[in-house]
């Protein structure tokens, strides 16, 4: 140790630093976005049958589908761009200002949290309905979800995203079999959607139904936005982040259409609206027992791998705001040794672990969702400033979204469809989120940004913008 | 059978905290703050881009 440590002091004085490791491809970037995601099709969406029938959880399958590939391409442009560990809290720094950025950090980081606990209760009481155990709890699942996978975040980011992709790949490979092994080219053999899905059920509370699903249909795509956290960390943030973002987001398509097929031609929508496990009861329909255990470990895996990649991009957020000061700097020590932001994984450990055994499931994946559309709202505001500020032709950007600004103003108007669905569930949270981030604005603005190096928190080598 | 698992899982659970607390402890002893935190944001960016487009 101390001859590594004599090592470091050498290359710190010859002007290298302790930055973190760029070792990630664009399957790392996949394995990061999809493994955040997949847990939505294993449960999460299906909530969006209880609010409007099936067909309302097939419609918004394709609308906020819309939403997030305009999500997708928009994140793709700017980050490949701004290729910082921090995403789109560094893009909102360098276009939009300290304030937005500060602010989309704690989006990201409350996101990323509340949904890392939520995976690991998710976990937890999968394993305890299926062992069926009497006196069996959840907290000892709960806890070994959440420090496993901080130990191996702690250990460093390619074994991390190493594992995260075989996990999610098994999980996708369940889904895939379940599709297959149902025969979905003859309906009426093991699927029976003409008789559940009819034209007196399909939207059984009209079309305020569609609208109000639109908060539980987030759940087929949410935390794709996740990948750009790696930018510091890819060999090739121009090629291997659009790459990996926009095969994600294929992915994700596909496996929500074959999610909501075989489960809503196998489940009536009463109880495929209500059910923690849509996937695994649509498997133990069909009366195989290979089956059902397949789901049953596509749904622990999917919802291990989504906490694995929350953890690295919780952290990697913190870590940002200690690096410009935005909080301590004490937060942004790199790991010598595994090259990793350890103090940030570390400190979000307890935080993880206090909500996981403390809060509500509901309540925990409300946060995330409300977090989550405000940064989404962001994005679809930061991205029309960007190519005003610097149009194309004026910095190289590693991948340019097409029919520029349509995305942006589909992306802004599903978000606000998406908050007013939220609102008719969860007013009171939504309003309660809204007032925590005012007074964490104004504390930040009026005492936290003394602290802050102004000029040396701009790093990109970019041209004025224009009008500046 | 679960409820042994369910020990062993918090078992697994101490021992890595104790792991990461110790390697933390261990880390910070060793290096000088300055070093630790001494990474910085968009330094090969500042290398490889030039903005000639």
């Amino acid at each position: 140790m101390a001859q590594a440590a004599q090592a470091t002091t050498q290359t710190t004085t010859n002007g290298s630093r302790i930055s973190l490791l760029r070792v990630l491809g664009p399957a790392h970037v996949w394995a990061l976005g999809v493994g955040i995601v997949l847990v939505g099709e294993f449960t999460g969406w299906n909530f969006s049958a209880d609010k409007g029938g099936a067909l309302a959880a097939l419609m918004t399958c394709w609308f906020v589908g819309l939403l997030y590939t305009s999500v997708a391409m928009i994140d793709s442009e700017v980050t490949s761009t701004v290729a910082a560990a921090g995403g789109q809290y560094a893009q909102a720094k360098h276009i939009v200002g300290p304030l937005m950025a500060f602010n989309v950090a704690l989006f990201l980081v409350f996101a990323y949290t509340m949904l890392e606990v939520s995976d690991a209760i998710l976990a937890g009481d999968t394993i305890v309905a299926y062992a069926g155990t009497e006196g069996l709890t959840h907290d000892a699942f709960i806890a070994l979800v959440i420090v496993v996978f901080v130990w191996l975040n702690y250990r460093g980011v390619l074994m991390t995203l190493n594992v995260n992709f075989v996990i999610t790949a098994l999980a996708y490979l369940s889904i895939v079999v379940l599709f297959f092994s149902v025969q979905p080219w003859s309906q009426g053999a093991v699927l029976k959607l003409n008789e559940l899905v009819t034209p007196q059920n399909a939207l059984p509370y009209g079309w305020i139904g569609v609208i109000a699903a639109f908060q539980f249909a987030i759940w087929y795509y949410l935390g794709i936005e996740g990948t750009t956290q790696a930018a510091e960390e890819v060999r090739s943030p121009a090629r291997a982040l659009p790459y990996g973002t926009m095969a994600g987001i294929i992915t994700l398509l596909i496996a929500a259409a074959l999610t909501w097929y075989v489960c809503a031609s196998l489940l009536p929508w009463e109880y495929l609206g209500v059910t923690y496990y849509p996937l695994w009861d649509a498997a133990k329909m069909t009366g195989s027992p290979v089956l059902e255990f397949m789901l049953f470990w596509g749904t622990v895996l999917s919802a291990v791998a989504s906490a694995n990649g929350c953890i690295n991009d919780a952290a990697r957020a913190w870590f940002s705001l200690g690096r410009d000061r935005y909080l301590p700097t004490w937060f942004s020590a790199v790991h010598p040794k595994y090259r990793t932001p350890y103090r940030s994984i570390l400190f979000l450990l307890p935080i993880a672990l206090a909500f996981a055994f403390i809060a509500d499931l509901n309540q925990a994946i409300t946060f995330s969702i409300l977090s989550g559309v405000l940064q989404y709202t962001f994005m679809s505001i930061n991205i029309v400033m960007f190519r005003n500020k610097w149009p194309l032709g004026t910095i190289r950007r590693g991948y340019t979204h097409p029919f520029h600004p349509i995305p942006a103003i589909c992306l802004f108007v599903l978000c606000a469809i998406t908050f007013f669905a939220i609102f008719l569930g969860f007013g009171s949270q939504l309003i309660a989120m809204v007032i925590f981030y005012i007074i964490v604005s104004v504390w930040f603005h009026f005492y936290r940004y003394r602290y802050v190096r102004r000029g040396d928190q701009f790093t990109m080598p970019w041209p004025k913008p224009r009008g500046y | 059978m679960w409820i042994t698992i369910s020990y062993l899982a918090w078992a697994i659970s101490a021992i890595l905290v104790a792991w990461m607390a110790y390697d933390w402890f261990k880390t910070d002893s060793t290096y000088s703050e300055e070093q630790l935190t001494s990474s910085r944001e968009g330094e090969i960016e500042a290398v490889s881009e030039k903005h000639k487009v």
